[in-house]
């Protein structure tokens, strides 16, 4: 017997309520009712970080997360991450800017989890950097454009912009 | 889509035993990265699930009226390596747990989850038993506490009674084994991220308050064996001793009188052996530094 359950939560600002099959992973609910194409079904074991959504600020593996655990919480998916007037928001400028894109499959996990680091306010260094990173598989291997774009945001979040320009 | 047969969400402990009482055969998922990967292999697929995901009380670290260290069963990786609490007395616990997997899965797996496995490559567990945590088990009949070397019973084996209905609800971490105590912790895994350990080691020591010799030292390792491990005979050795260089390296050969890795298709035997050593040596040298001494 198919099991359902109504979950209530917010989704990239929107409250919503939705009725799922217990059995649906939040990578199924979101692409499936939602329509939200940018989370990813990659490797769905927890490994490739395609699938990565923002959990009330926390970047997870959406693929690895029951649907019915989304009561109550706040989700950010990449098309959240607009600003309201429509333009994109400075790390995805940035990812465009420094081409840290090939393929395009691992982007929007990559860009969600920049988001959690870049939100931590904190300079962090090259591998403190590297390892908040690497979560995410690009199999375009396309890395130093994607470390390289984070790492332009997070210095000029911080009031470095001179500094950013200077990184290769 | 999962293959589960059904699933039960707790709404507390006391639900959560109910479950358990009424479903015996069900498996209990807290973050869900192992469950629901092995469901998504098949080894756990068809099976009911008891979600004990909604146990906010089981969540978070906490200083008990004892001044031992609470960590609820639920809180997460990255929770425990942020946690002020843990950073003041039990750093090592904070970073070994930031080695577990990547950052998302770290934002999800509990510690629970990671003990209650009972796999000797978890990244908490020669920490744990490093520093003789006591696991906190509720169940019908109230509480049971067990050292975490008597938790452990074999490879995938832990000591809760389902029969009783009961979960993990805490880790802790008494004042004895914290206090004047710092450790360090080496993962030796063929990547940096999402890898398991070929071998951890987790050591600390308490040196005599002018640090030149050992009061105490302790070590422990994962997978030297089916489940992780504390190495009496290079603590016995050591403990007492001056802080040496030479005596460092007697303790670190004397591991090997105690564990005994496998070869497995991650490593063989030899090299397990061989990295053990090296490990304890590195280990020790840097918990030394932490404490204040010198080497």
């Amino acid at each position: 017997m198919a099991q359902y359950k109504l979950v209530t939560c917010t989704i990239n600002g929107k409250k919503r309520e939705q009725i799922v099959d217990v059995r649906a992973s939040l990578t199924d609910m979101i692409r499936n009712n939602f329509h939200l194409t940018s989370v990813k079904k990659g490797c769905e074991v927890g490994e490739c970080g395609a699938c990565t959504v923002l959990i009330d600020g926390e970047a997870i593996n959406s693929c690895l997360y029951l649907a019915v655990w989304a009561e109550g919480k706040n989700i950010i998916t990449l098309e959240g991450l607009m600003n309201p007037d429509g333009t994109l928001s400075d790390i995805q400028q940035a990812f465009i800017d420094e081409t840290a894109i090939q393929c395009g499959f691992c982007t929007p996990g990559f860009i969600l989890t920049a988001t959690e680091i870049l939100n931590a306010g904190v300079e962090y260094t090259d591998d403190e950097l590297r390892k908040l990173l690497s979560g995410h598989l690009c199999r375009c291997t396309g890395y130093q454009n994607i470390f390289r774009a984070v790492k332009k945001t997070m210095l000029r979040r911080l009031g470095k912009d001179a500094e950013a320009e200077l990184v290769k | 889509m999962y293959d589960m047969k059904a699933l039960y969400e707790a709404t507390s402990v006391e639900n959560a035993i109910e479950l358990r009482l009424e479903h015996p055969e069900a498996q209990i998922i807290a973050g869900g990265t192992d469950v629901l990967v092995q469901m998504r292999e098949g080894k756990r697929a068809g099976k009911e699930l008891i979600s004990i995901q909604g146990l906010d009380e089981i969540r978070g670290v906490s200083m008990d009226e004892n001044e031992a260290i609470r960590i609820g069963s639920l809180t997460t990786f990255s929770h425990i390596t942020r946690d002020p609490i843990i950073q003041k007395y039990i750093n090592v616990l904070g970073e070994a747990v930031d080695m577990v997997g990547g950052p998302q899965i770290r934002n999800v797996g509990t510690i629970g989850g990671n003990t209650c496995n009972g796999v000797t490559s978890a990244d908490s567990a020669s920490t744990l038993h490093a520093w003789e945590a006591i696991i906190e088990l509720t169940g019908k009949n109230g509480k049971r506490y067990l050292p975490i070397k008597d938790f452990y019973i074999k490879a995938g084996t832990v000591d809760i009674n389902v029969a009783d209905g009961e979960i993990q609800t805490a880790v802790i971490i008494p004042k004895e084994s914290y206090d004047r105590t710092a450790g360090f912790y080496i993962k030796y895994a063929m990547r940096n991220a999402m890898d398991i350990a070929t071998t951890g080691c987790s050591v600390n020591c308490r040196l005599s308050p002018d640090k030149k010799t050992f009061e105490r030292v302790r070590i422990a390792y994962g997978v030297a064996g089916p489940v992780p491990m504390r190495v009496p005979s290079a603590e016995a050795a050591i403990n007492g001793k001056e802080v040496t260089l030479e005596n460092i390296e007697m303790f670190s050969k004397t591991v090997l009188e105690d564990i005994h890795p496998r070869d497995s298709w991650r490593a063989s035997k030899a090299f397990r052996q061989h990295i053990a050593v090296e490990m304890a040596k590195r280990c020790l040298i840097e918990s030394v530094k932490r404490c204040g001494g010198d080497v």
